[in-house]
């Protein structure tokens, strides 16, 4: 009788630990479902501002504005004869 | 025990109360299956749009279309998110007060953009702009008037714009392929759209987020082996000489001869990618790869390089011409009389009737057989989209007259690219590569590379192409201060409906530097130009140039010319 009495103390202990943890399990659950989609909405942002900084840089890069920038602005010319160097000579 | 003895006077129940339950059973499973039919396929038409209205929902999440590089990873086509605005029109007219605001945000005036509301009131999906840039369409939420939406889309972009149109191609609206390796090579760079199951309300806002979540598949980047700032400056000169000499168009293309991946491939006219109302046919086709022409005297390289290589004839041997002669029907013409010639004095003035003597004594199927070697009438191996092979018709074919012609290109026809891979082998030692577009693991399977000559016939045809550009040469306007240049010129009248126009030429320059170990390999055609001079000489050489002396020296080659190397390490000591 001891022993039964122990084992059902013992069981409802462990159905109540159980229980707690099921709640802490989907609390956490959802606190990183919450990260998640946080973080989801930061890469979109980032990706966004990644493809549009992209963009900005090609266009900037644009090889006729730098031949006009060089040209105009830094009154550069084309060397009518020259050598190569190679690094380190 | 004492159960037991009260189970057992339980009285054995009749029988036909359990075929009554089980007759009970049959009659619930005949009504079952009955509804079921009833809602499956008698009333599944209205049950399914009741269910609509309901809006539970699958929202496509949008994948982003792989980018298109250069080789050193410059873009060359870009997706960048866009955010689209629909409404729920009969939601929006609720709140008649925004309506100047959102119309102002959206560029329209207020009217207009009641008039559309008002027109759709019964639709639950209406686009109002499409394909704004998230700022814009942030200050649109920001209105917040009712039952106003965004979708995310992805718009292309072209940084590279006109000057590699043809080559990128580009997509329509809803960002699948249409024109050239956007079009090829569409299910690389296309992603897979993701999915997201939610409920909404009746206006369209989410109020529940059931937690099926398919992540959005994006595409593949593409690398291609073109050189943007080659591209570039390729496209800049073969607008520019287009323009100067009133030309229908032009052609350049740049190859690396030691690998066969192309540097460049340009074509005007072309269009702006960016725009999409620009765009008409002319411009977008790869003329590179689509159009065929006659070589003309662009092929007696080719020729010549195979009568050295089989010991037909040396660099010593002459042929004694007097400017004219005659096979069967056909009288072959020099511009004038060159009297001996041998092989540099045949290329250097480009005489037919030289080449004619050649092809002639090598035969019909020697003709052929070297023109098929060096990969005429055959695919580059580029894979683009609608490249054609040319006609290089069978030599049982010919008679003397065709063997004649052919000797000097004419009579065949060959794509751009078919007769720069057939100089890249001049080039490379008499190594015949597949042409390459796409890098990596995009580009196919490529054929192994042939030789086609030996490296000592390539490098002596080299010498002899040197003298094309020398001072008595054909194009001396091809020499490029600093290198050595090796190259040809060639002049073809365009055939027509009735044979050919004594007043449509097409004039080419093929040429490669520095002579003695080319990195780059280059073609200029020019189709038709009106000026008085034509040739090829006089038209293609000045654009290849150019377009070589700034790109040898991007690609930092040091110059080989001797005297040129002396001057400038004289100045480097006094320094």
């Amino acid at each position: 009788m001891n022993r039964r009495a122990l084992v059902i103390v013992l069981l409802v202990a462990a159905n109540l630990v159980s229980a707690v943890m099921v709640v802490q399990a989907k609390h956490k659950t959802r606190e990183l479902a919450h990260q998640l989609q946080e973080e989801r909405v930061r890469h979109d942002h980032l990706a966004t501002e990644w493809a549009q900084l992209q963009l900005e840089e090609s266009a900037w890069a644009n090889p006729d504005r730098v031949a006009q920038v060089a040209r105009t602005k830094l009154h550069m010319v084309q060397p009518k004869s020259y050598v190569v160097l190679e690094p380190g000579q | 025990m004492s159960s037991r003895k009260r189970n057992d006077r339980i009285p054995v129940p009749a029988r036909w109360r359990g075929y009554f339950v089980l007759a009970l059973f049959g009659v619930f499973a005949v009504a079952l299956v009955g509804r079921a039919i009833d809602l499956q396929v008698v009333d599944q038409a209205f049950l399914t749009q009741e269910g609509d209205k309901r809006h539970l929902r699958t929202v496509s999440v949008p994948a982003g279309r792989g980018a298109i590089e250069d080789r050193n990873g410059e873009p060359l086509a870009l997706s960048a998110p866009t955010e689209s605005v629909w409404a729920v029109p009969g939601a929006v007219l609720e709140a008649p007060e925004k309506l100047p605001a959102l119309a102002d945000n959206l560029g329209m005036s207020t009217a207009e953009l009641r008039n559309r509301l008002e027109e759709y009131k019964s639709r639950q999906f209406l686009y109002l702009r499409r394909q704004l840039s998230p700022a814009d369409a942030r200050k649109v939420m920001d209105v917040g008037a009712p039952g106003i939406f965004l979708q995310r889309e992805y718009k292309r972009y072209y940084p590279a714009g006109e000057a590699a149109a043809q080559i990128v191609g580009l997509t329509n609206i809803d960002g699948r392929g249409q024109e050239g390796l956007e079009l090829d090579r569409d299910t690389f760079l296309h992603g897979e759209s993701g999915s997201r199951r939610v409920v909404k309300d009746r206006v369209g806002r989410v109020v529940e987020d059931i937690a099926e979540f398919e992540p959005p598949q994006p595409g593949h980047d593409l690398q291609l082996t073109i050189d943007s700032r080659l591209q570039y400056m390729a496209y800049r000169q073969i607008k520019e000489a287009v323009v100067k000499n009133d030309a229908k168009g032009g052609i350049v293309v740049m190859l690396d001869p030691t690998s066969g991946e192309l540097r460049a491939v340009a074509s005007y006219p072309s269009f702006n990618p960016n725009d999409r109302s620009s765009i008409n046919r002319a411009g977008v086709r790869a003329r590179a790869v689509t159009d065929v022409m006659e070589p003309g005297s662009t092929i007696k390289p080719i020729l010549l390089s195979n009568a050295l290589d089989t010991g037909l004839y040396t660099t010593e041997d002459t042929i004694h011409t007097r400017g004219w002669f005659q096979v069967g029907r056909l009288t072959v013409k020099d511009f004038r009389n060159y009297g001996d010639e041998d092989f540099a004095k045949i290329l250097q003035k480009s005489s037919n009737v030289g080449a004619a003597h050649v092809g002639l004594k090598m035969g019909a199927e020697g003709v052929w057989k070297t023109y098929n070697a060096f990969g005429l009438g055959q695919a580059t191996g580029t894979g683009f989209p609608g490249e054609r092979r040319g006609v290089l018709k069978d030599f049982y074919t010919w008679n003397d007259v065709e063997t004649a012609t052919a000797s000097y290109g004419y009579g065949l026809s060959v794509t751009a690219l078919q007769l720069i891979r057939a100089y890249g082998a001049i080039a490379d030692d008499g190594w015949l590569r597949s042409l390459r577009l796409i890098k990596g693991e995009g580009s196919r399977m490529h054929a192994q590379p042939q030789q086609v000559i030996s490296a000592k016939t390539a490098a002596t045809m080299r010498r002899l192409l040197e003298g094309v550009v020398a001072p008595a040469g054909t194009a001396t306007r091809a020499a490029i201060s600093g290198y050595r240049v090796a190259g040809k010129t060639g002049t073809a009248r365009k055939a027509g409906g009735g044979g050919y126009n004594k007043q449509r030429h097409q004039a080419l320059f093929v040429g490669m530097a520095p002579a003695e170990d080319p990195v780059l390999v280059t073609l200029v055609m020019l189709d038709e130009p009106q000026k008085d001079a034509y040739y090829g000489g006089a038209v293609a050489a000045p654009v290849f140039a150019s377009v070589m002396r700034d790109a040898l020296r991007l690609l930092r080659v040091p110059p080989d010319e001797p005297e040129i190397l002396a001057a400038a390490s004289d100045t480097k000591a006094g320094t």
